[in-house]
């Protein structure tokens, strides 16, 4: 069965996004292809056409790159980034990060709408970084979003899960690829995430604080690939809240015949 | 002798205010703290919060705390990885005059010190850039004495305007300005500013600026907040330790950091850790401050707000240095001259102070990928 990611059109695989400003460059070919990644993130700061270190240099033949606009404060930095990302030969692709909050990193919403609009209108494939949000992820959705990104917990906390029932209303309600992003600590809260039916995680963190980062690059493969598959199976009675009686409420039905 | 310019006060007439409460506020959080109270009962509270107020940070300051070094250099390690992997930015100073026109006793740039004197010419500035942008950098801080007279804030942005065509981030660390000083510097390209209270201590301070702008006390704090209004992105704070009480001074340091990050939640914060050093002629005796004090001032910084940069100087050896970038500071300079110029050609002037790790970009960035750490380059993009 065909289970592709399909995000502004175009079609993948993998459904583990990864981030790479956190962990040696050197180590990005072995981490990324552990973890069987097709779409990196990369802080469009971070590149150095031409000069020591840069990160482009170091990104693998065939992986999708999806450029952020980290340090953006405002829909006009981030659209100027976005400008920058495209010059660089980053493609098409931006995930849209303003923060305007130094202590938390937390996005702001408004913003990422404003920007989420001209970006699009620009040709790009727009993913938003949100607060899990409803009727700003409809508004990014309408601003012509091709996927979600709420956040599960505040970036680099690795938390998990916090925003959980807010991030299943997102799931329910659009139509648009959710994708969890930020806090995810953990390979089983990324599992649980594609159990609950986000269409992929975004991780950084937690892998590049591991001891042995390609082999929690493979863990987080591993647990997405079970999540995805866990949700394409159409859980059962066994994930459902609490036992059943056999039918107390209704079995007068038999006892009245 | 004229009048103009022999009394402190005078300097007043050109120094804007602003409406603030961040310095009052500053002293009377940190007078609420007597740092000797703390006991090792209140260092394991802190070290058990996630996130800390400033009555941790005094705990985390306090003698008390010295025990729990080890302790504390792990949670700010985790801390560290947390917000910014295993990358660490390299960058270097251009010192572009030495001229000064403070009487501070424990600098060499003093005016009274008689060193060779120097400014760079816009050739010269040109020539020294350029070189330091071979080296791969694309960071620079541009530093000047404290002088309006012979580096005026024209000359600084001019000094600006050639980094942007060589470097993507520029800050300035020069004397404190007015807001639209302040906004002139940041529309010439530069986007960071460093100011060193020097003692958070009013009374120390005033005994060690007898004379020169220098002395108005609270225009130098608030140099901060009126870069931030000129729209500078971030602002860097430190105490020169070893002028006064080391440990109040990193408190009123602290304090003052954060105060400025709440009112500005915007604003790129950093920390320098700057320890007194020796100069030309120096006779001023500092306060000691030993390696484990300052590694303990930079892991409470990292604790307390671990989100904020750290800058470690060349005033530490290449053995403190190299450690502490894993544990708490991101940011290094390499290929450091404090005289005036010395990246191109000789130097043109004399040393502010003695550095301590003479080290060039290339064997910074060996030092740092041999602990697996990752040099950084370029972090930064100007919108």
């Amino acid at each position: 069965m065909s289970d592709e990611l399909v995000i502004g059109g175009r079609k993948f695989n993998s459904r583990f996004i990864l981030g790479s400003g956190k962990f040696s460059l050197e180590m990005t070919k072995a981490v990324m292809e552990n973890g069987g990644v097709e779409i990196a993130t990369l802080a469009v700061r971070r590149a150095n056409a031409g000069g020591e270190e840069n990160i482009l240099d170091y990104m693998p033949k065939g992986l999708t790159l999806l450029p952020n606009t980290s340090g953006a404060r405002n829909s006009e930095e981030a659209v100027r980034i976005a400008m920058l990302a495209r010059e660089l030969g980053c493609g098409d692709m931006i995930k849209i990060e303003i923060i305007r909050d130094s202590r938390y990193l937390l996005p702001d919403n408004c913003e990422t709408i404003k920007a989420t609009r001209i970006l699009s209108g620009e040709g790009f494939i727009v993913m938003p970084y949100m607060m899990p949000d409803l009727s700003a992820a409809r508004s990014m959705a309408d601003a012509g979003a091709s996927a979600i990104m709420p956040l599960g917990a505040p970036i680099g906390s690795n938390k998990g899960l916090l925003t959980k029932d807010f991030i299943k209303i997102m799931i329910d309600e659009l139509d648009l690829p959710v994708i969890v992003d930020a806090g995810i600590g953990r390979p089983s809260q990324a599992c649980e995430a594609m159990e609950m039916g986000c269409a992929a995680v975004m991780a950084n963190t937690a892998i590049a604080t591991a001891g042995n980062i390609p082999m929690m690059a493979k863990a987080f493969k591993l647990a997405i690939e079970a999540g995805r598959a866990a949700f394409l199976s159409k859980p059962g009675r066994v994930l459902q809240k609490g036992g059943e009686a056999s039918s107390p409420l209704t079995g007068f039905l038999e006892d009245i015949k | 002798m004229t009048r103009e310019f022999t009394d402190a006060e005078d300097y007043r007439r050109y120094m804007g205010s602003i409406r603030s409460d961040v310095m009052e506020n500053t002293f009377s959080k940190a007078s609420l703290f007597d740092l000797s109270s703390f006991t090792a009962r209140d260092i394991e509270n802190t070290l058990a919060k996630e996130r800390l107020d400033t009555e941790d940070l005094a705990s985390l300051l306090s003698p008390a705390a010295e025990a729990f070094l080890e302790r504390m250099a792990i949670r700010a390690r985790q801390e560290t990885r947390k917000y910014f992997g295993n990358s660490v930015n390299i960058f270097t100073p251009l010192y572009t005059s030495n001229h000064c026109e403070n009487g501070c006793l424990y600098c060499g740039f003093s005016r009274d010190n008689v060193i060779h004197r120097a400014k760079l010419s816009s050739e010269e500035i040109e020539k020294e850039m350029s070189k330091i942008a071979e080296s791969g950098l694309t960071e620079i801080l541009i530093l000047t004495g404290e002088s309006r007279k012979m580096a005026d804030v024209d000359f600084i942005g001019e000094c600006v305007k050639t980094a942007a065509k060589h470097f993507s981030n520029i800050g300035v660390e020069v004397y404190p300005l007015n807001v639209e000083e302040y906004r002139h510097l940041h529309d010439c390209g530069a986007d960071y500013v460093t100011v060193f209270q020097e003692t958070y201590d009013p009374e120390r301070y005033a005994k060690l600026h007898p004379f020169g702008p220098k002395r108005i006390f609270s225009y130098r704090f608030n140099a901060q907040e009126r870069a931030l209004m000129g729209g500078m992105r971030g602002v860097a704070f430190g105490a020169l330790l070893g002028l006064g009480d080391f440990r109040r001074d990193a408190l009123a340091c602290g304090i003052h950091a954060y105060l400025i990050q709440r009112k500005y939640p915007h604003a790129e914060i950093s920390f320098s850790l700057p320890r007194l050093r020796p100069f030309i002629n120096g006779r001023y005796s500092p306060e000691t401050v030993s390696e484990r004090d300052l590694l303990q001032i930079a892991l409470a910084y990292r604790i307390f707000m671990p989100f904020s940069g750290q800058t470690i100087s060349s005033r530490e050896s290449p053995g403190f240095r190299d450690n502490i970038v894993g544990l708490s500071a991101t940011k290094i300079s390499a290929g450091v001259s404090v005289g005036i110029g010395g990246h191109a050609d000789e130097k043109k002037g004399d040393e502010q102070f003695d550095i301590s790790d003479p080290r060039d970009v290339r064997e910074i960035r060996k030092a740092l990928t041999e602990r697996g750490l990752q040099p950084v380059f370029n972090d930064y993009v100007r919108v």
